[in-house]
This record gives C-alpha cells, structure tokens and sequence, in this order.
C-alpha cells in the first residue's frame, strides 16, 4: 500500500457519488428523496474542488465550494417550501402523481 | 495510514450513497446522507481544508439535513409505495449498466490524469479560516455580497411560498 493517496482516488471517489445521486435522481419516486440526491450530487462537485484545490496548492476550490453551500441552503429552504406548497394542494409527495404540467 | 483512512471514510460514503438511493423510507435515506456528509468531511480535513470540513459539519449536517427531517415529519411521509412496477430484470439490468459506466468513468479517470504526488494529510495548510476569511473578502468580495443578496431573496421566496392565503 503506498504512502500518500492518490489524487485520481479522491476523483473516482466524487465519480461513484455524482453517480449514485443522478440515480436516485432517475430512480426514486418521493419528491424529497428526489431532492435529497441533488443534494448528494452537490456534495460530490465539492469533493473535486477540495481535491484540486489540493493539487494545485491554492485556496480558491475551497472558496468555490463554501458557495455551493450557500447556494444548496437558500436552494434547500426554497425547494422545502415549494414541496411544502405542492403537498398542501395536492396531499401527495409522489412525483408521478404532480405530472399535470407534462401535457 | 492516509490510503487506510481515505479507504475506510471513502467506503462509508459509498455505502451510505447506496443506502439513499435503495431505501424507501425518506427518513432512512435522510440518516444515509447525513453519513455521506460526515464522511466527506472527514476527506476534507484529510485534504487540508479545515474550515470547509467544519461548516459541511455545522452548515450541511447540521442546518440543511435538520430542515429536511422537519419537512419529513411535517408532512408525515412515509415509505414510498410500490406503485409503478419496474420489472426485475430491467431492475438488475440498470444495477449492472450503472456498475459498468462508473468503472468506465473510474478507469479514464485512472488512465487521463496525469501523475502527481499523492495526498499526504498535513502537506496543504492553506485551507485555515484565516486564509479562506483573507482571500473571500478581497478577491471574491463581490460574489460574497452577492451571496447575501441571494440568502434575502431565498428567504423572501420561502416566506411568501409559506405564506397562509388570507
């Protein structure tokens, strides 16, 4: 086992993660797992920043990343507030069941 | 060391990833992203960024993670119900494919990246709030302040949507 990590683990690593959250994207039905693999899939983007921040010494991947998480907590209080909404008018969390829009 | 704790934390991450997506219950899958998060910012710090393992600690895991369990036992939701019947080969099939186009992704990534020195936990020390607070207010001073002007839009939008009609 070497010494020292590899960068192209931490990449892998952001791959397999970025992967599973477009899947449970695709996959799941209920609007707030839906929304929770977005946030998955956030968190894998910050993982490349982070590891590239490393690579090339400099702290700006961070900076990068501390927006995503601005922009995932104003998303996550307005996405929670529409599904609150959506769940007043509808009495559903089913995506299949709020397809109107579709046609 | 560094491979055995990058190996341990990286496989929790994995796990949990597989356990929010395969679990039916939203507050099931909500604990598996709390796990992803933890472990990803145990990765951080590993990577020399201190500040933003803490606030994935405090901002995701603590403030984002807490509205999302409000919002699930606010609305009382439970375990999804197996309505739309997706056969079991086509189910396995898409397992498969998935499996097949991350090892294709990890092998490129693999092959492309040119080599460099591998992480060592400690060799970056430029992840320090004092660096981050430094750098975020003189170079990225204007996308900070447009930050807050997007949290008081957020704000506004979720009050409204909230709103009782009256």
């Amino acid at each position: 086992m070497p010494a020292s990590v590899p960068i192209s683990w931490y990449l892998i690593l952001s791959a397999i993660l970025f992967g599973l959250g477009v899947a449970g994207f695709i996959y799941r039905r209920n609007i707030i797992t839906v929304f929770m693999s977005i946030e998955l899939m956030l968190n894998a983007v910050n993982l490349t920043f982070i590891t590239f921040s490393y690579t090339l010494k400099k702290v700006d991947g961070h900076i990068f990343s501390f927006f995503v998480m601005v922009v995932a907590a104003a998303e996550a209080a307005v996405g929670l507030a529409i599904i609150l909404t959506v769940f007043k008018n509808r009495q559903t969390l089913m995506i299949d069941d709020v397809s109107s829009m579709k046609y | 060391m560094n491979p055995l704790i990058f190996l341990i934390f990286a496989a929790v991450a994995v796990l949990c990833g597989i356990s929010l997506v395969a679990q039916t219950h939203p507050i099931a899958s909500a604990l598996s992203l709390i796990g992803v998060m933890g472990s990803l910012a145990v990765l951080y710090l590993q990577l020399g960024g201190e500040f933003i393992a803490m606030a994935q600690m405090i901002v995701y895991a603590g403030a984002i993670m807490v509205l999302f369990i409000f919002v699930i036992m606010l609305l009382n939701a439970g375990a999804e119900s197996a309505s739309r019947q997706i056969p079991l080969f086509t189910r396995y099939l898409g397992m498969l494919l998935l499996a097949a186009f991350l090892g294709l992704i990890s092998f490129i990534i693999q092959a492309m990246l040119p080599k460099t020195e591998g992480v060592v936990f400690g060799a970056f020390q430029g992840g320090t709030a004092l660096a981050i607070g430094r750098k975020l207010f003189t170079e990225y001073l204007l996308p900070f302040e447009v930050t807050s002007v997007l949290i008081l839009i957020a704000i506004l939008g979720a009050i409204v949507l909230a709103r009782r009609e009256v």
